[in-house]
């Protein structure tokens, strides 16, 4: 089966680029402009893994992981945050939401990919 | 394929809408609006334009982003103070921040310093935390050389090591540093002894111990053993709790580092501990793979499956799990890897700078399928019209239920209709949001104290004419901080308010749109005007004109009043071109002004351009539409009440006002059918700048929306002609432009004026 990722972000270009990236690599994507709409995707789908931003309007991806943490069809599925920052603070807090692993942007795609592995089955 | 240049220019067209938020969230702040949710906002904003960059290594964008970033980050965690001075240089960091998205996306190189001193203020304000912009891009990210991030998929084989080649272009010089573990690294093989205890929290994130177990015999060889002491019986076991842990013993020529990335996400989650046991050990490889060891460790990571049903969990059951000890040895973890896709997208050279196109929809549709769709409607809409005209009230009796059914098809046809228009209105924001760093700018440069406010941003109107409005709302935005706004030292005089305000508004009336500009300045000078336009030729000397009729003279072509003319606004082009740009998009403009109190420059531009209500006319054996926003009232005119004027054309008196007519038949060189022109009905129309005039017509046939076939593709510009459309009937008729047609009849007069003069002369000659 082909493994399908559900990527959140409010910039077109970064989910461009993560799909592109993705499905390049044979990955099945899916999309979402913010954690509400993340979570709306999640209702309707079987995603085996999550990429998300973290500053998203109407729903940031701090919220957006809670969410999908304490529910219990997505809990356990590995949740990757794309932060520019790379200082400690917001991998704290991703991490402390529940994040499993962290992508620091802008990430190269090899880079991406060996995450994607390190986190997914 | 070209899919940096897309993802570009997708970016770039991201950048001016996240651009157009900024600058409306500094706008707010400068307005005294603390809210934090403004600096989320503007954050936010800052924060994806240097997101983006990073990803096309736009390196002065990235650090300029950067430092601002920084600087409004301290702003929302209330750790630097919203003074004016930080919110101004705030605003000044937006402007240059905009500088360098246009540089980037033009390609045109900014001088290394452009905006250092803001740069230098913000980092002021940071408190030296932004520091240098050479060194923040390299403490942010692990490649320092974003010039040569390239998008080449690498060929992924699990077999040989968790990471892939990092350059496998070898003429690709992103030599990524830190973390990432060296495969072909040929040092001495070392053994490691790694111990791993997870804590629940690891797998409450999904981290999973099995894949750790994995990444980690990629390194090299491994040997697992795992402790299931601390398994409670099943009764009492949770499946998301963690109760194993490992010993490993790993053979490598990795060094440290590269065995503690493969627990980067963990480290916090887990007792880790990992030490060098044994320096050049020969590996014993073949030994480490057949150890039941591994298949222990599969085994036993299993519970941390959150999926997997206590009953498989079952501890003791290591039979079951000694079966599959292929699953630690990367066979399945190859059969599941996703395929890399072979293809290679090329990294191409330079941004094509493009007309940039912000949208704000989820779904980003090629324009010209748009324009494919709206044309279908429109030939619908004639069709529909054909049908309707046939339905006559014989067939409503013979056959109601078709004609019923008709009608239906036509409510459904216009509903369509609108949709289909709706898809190509954007809100007129995309323009508006340009105007207050243009106002900003001006009044830095020409020390005036001006401030913008704006209103009905969210008003809609169709792309084309949105694209278009730049350029002449830029002039007027100009022409009001320019001329309209006085010098702070005037204003005192004057007993205003040293700042200046201009209101820039939109909002729809009807079928069109308003936008004015109210500026609070000194309004047309009126004397001023009148001795121009006298000496440019524009009027005569002696001419009698209202005052509304002076203001609108400064539209005239080749009119300017600014007697030094200041690089602002002076630049040749003047209002006239204004005009003409609004006219070319079936829009008019005028001026409405108070000496000393300000000026109100109205702009009425059509929803769309594709189609028009408009009242069809007959003149001799043609058909005319007259738009119906044109038309005032029409009328059938008695005896008397037309006069002739001399030496000009007649006029009708409706309610004491004498209104110029123009006969169509005349204008347009057409038989009258009907030569009696008392018995021709007069259409009241409003002409640009606020005058009316008759049309003097056969016939009204009626009121009807009609689909505009440009005629430009084809012809020159015709005066007096807007366009034409095809009726019902399957006839063409022209679409009269009514400003046109009245200065084709002013010209009229006036070379009949000459001709009389010729006339004269040639007299004289021959006396």
């Amino acid at each position: 089966m082909t493994m399908r990722i559900l990527t959140v972000d409010d910039s077109q270009t970064m989910r461009d680029m993560l799909a592109m990236t993705l499905q390049g690599a044979g990955y099945d994507v899916l999309q979402a402009e913010n954690g509400q709409e993340g979570l709306d995707v999640l209702k309707g789908a079987e995603v085996d893994l999550i990429i998300t931003d973290l500053n998203m309007p109407v729903m940031d991806g701090f919220d957006f992981i809670e969410h999908v943490r304490s529910d219990s069809t997505h809990n356990a599925t590995p949740i990757l945050i794309l932060t520019t920052e790379s200082a400690g603070e917001k991998k704290e807090r991703g991490r402390a939401a529940g994040a499993t692993g962290w992508i620091v942007k802008p990430f190269e795609p090899e880079k991406l990919l060996g995450v994607i592995r390190k986190v997914s089955p | 394929m070209d899919d940096l240049e897309q993802f570009k220019q997708t970016y770039f067209q991201e950048c001016e809408e996240l651009l157009g938020d900024l600058e409306a969230q500094l706008m707010a702040l400068e307005d005294g609006d603390r809210d934090v949710d403004v600096l989320h906002a503007a954050f936010r904003a800052i924060h994806s334009i240097k997101g983006g960059a990073g990803a096309f290594g736009f390196d002065q964008l990235v650090s300029f982003a950067h430092t601002f970033e920084t600087v409004l980050d301290l702003m929302r965690e209330e750790k630097v103070e919203l003074t004016d001075d930080n919110v101004s240089t705030s605003v000044r960091a937006g402007d240059i921040l905009a500088d360098l998205v246009n540089a980037a996306q033009s390609g045109d190189q900014l001088p290394a310093d452009h905006g250092a001193d803001v740069l230098q203020a913000l980092s002021v304000i940071a408190g030296g935390e932004a520091g240098a912009p050479a060194a923040e891009s390299g403490d942010e990210e692990d490649d320092g050389d974003l010039d040569d991030l390239d998008f080449t998929p690498v060929r992924i084989d699990l077999e040989d090591g968790a990471a892939p080649p990092a350059d496998a272009d070898a003429g690709d010089a992103a030599a990524p540093d830190g973390p990432e573990p060296e495969l072909d690294d040929v040092g001495a093989p070392a053994v490691y002894r790694v111990t791993f205890r997870p804590r629940t929290e690891m797998l409450q994130r999904a981290n999973e111990p099995l894949l750790l177990v994995r990444e980690l015999k990629e390194l090299g060889t491994l040997t697992a053993t795992a402790d299931i002491s601390d398994l409670p019986p099943l009764p009492a076991l949770q499946h998301d709790a963690a109760y194993l842990s490992w010993t490993f013993e790993l053979v490598t020529t990795q060094d440290l580092m590269a065995i503690e990335d493969v627990f980067e996400f963990v480290t916090d989650d887990c007792d880790l501990s990992i030490e060098m046991v044994e320096d050049t050990s020969t590996p014993d490889a073949d030994d480490a793979a057949a150890s039941p060891a591994p298949a222990g460790a599969d085994e036993a990571a299993e519970p941390a499956a959150p999926k997997q049903t206590t009953a498989d969990a079952e501890a003791g059951e290591t039979s079951d799990a000694a079966a599959k000890p292929a699953a630690g040895d990367g066979e399945a973890a190859k059969a599941d890897a996703p395929k890399p896709a072979d293809k290679t997208p090329e990294k191409k050279d330079k941004a094509k700078s493009q007309a940039a196109a912000p949208a704000v929809s989820a779904i980003r549709v090629d324009l010209d399928k748009v324009d494919r769709l709206v044309n279908m409607v429109g030939e619908l809409v004639i069709t529909q019209a054909m049908i309707s005209q046939q339905s006559d009230q014989v067939l409503a009796d013979r056959y109601p239920d078709l004609v019923r059914g008709l009608e239906q098809l036509f409510q459904h046809t216009r509903g369509l209709q609108d949709s289909v228009m709706a898809i190509r209105a954007q809100p007129v924001k995309s323009v508006f949001s340009r105007m207050p760093r243009l106002v900003r700018e001006l009044s830095m440069q020409i020390g005036k104290k001006i401030r913008l406010e704006m209103s009905g941003e969210n008003t809609e109107i169709d792309k084309t004419v949105i694209e278009q409005l730049n350029d002449p709302l830029t002039h007027m935005i100009r022409n009001a901080c320019d001329h309209g706004i006085e010098d702070p030292e005037k204003r005192a005089a004057a007993g205003k308010p040293a700042e200046g305000t201009i209101l820039l508004s939109a909002e729809q009336r009807g079928g069109r749109i308003v936008i004015q500009i109210v500026d609070d300045g000194q309004g047309v000078n009126r004397e001023r005007v009148f001795a121009k336009a006298v000496e440019k030729g524009l009027i005569a000397a002696d001419a009698n004109l209202t005052d509304e009729e002076i203001d609108n003279l400064i539209f005239s072509p080749g009119f300017s009043t600014a007697e030094t003319v200041s690089n602002i606004s002076g630049r040749g082009v003047g209002m006239d071109v204004v005009r003409q740009n609004i006219q070319k998009l079936g829009g008019r403009v005028s001026v409405r002004s108070e000496p000393g109190k300000g000026s109100n420059i109205i702009l009425t531009l059509p929803l769309t351009l594709a189609v028009l209500d408009g009242m069809i006319v007959r003149v001799g054996g043609e058909s005319y539409v007259i738009p119906l926003t044109n038309v005032i009232e029409s009328l059938s005119p008695q005896d008397g009440d037309i006069s002739m004027v001399a030496g000009g054309g007649d006029v009708i008196s409706i309610r004491g006002e004498y209104i110029e007519l123009i006969y169509l038949n005349q204008v347009f060189s057409i038989d009258a059918v009907n030569g009696a022109q008392s018995n021709g009905l007069v259409v009241l129309v409003e002409v640009e700048g606020g005058g009316k005039v008759g049309l003097v017509v056969d016939e009204i046939l009626g009121q009807q929306q009609v689909v505009i076939k440009s005629l430009e593709e084809n012809f020159d510009p015709i005066p007096g002609i807007g366009g034409a459309t095809i009726l019902g009937d399957g006839n063409v008729a022209l679409i009269l432009d009514v400003t046109g047609v009245r200065s084709l009849q002013v010209q009229a007069s006036a070379a009949s004026a000459a001709e009389k003069t010729a006339a004269i002369q040639i007299e004289e000659c021959v006396a």
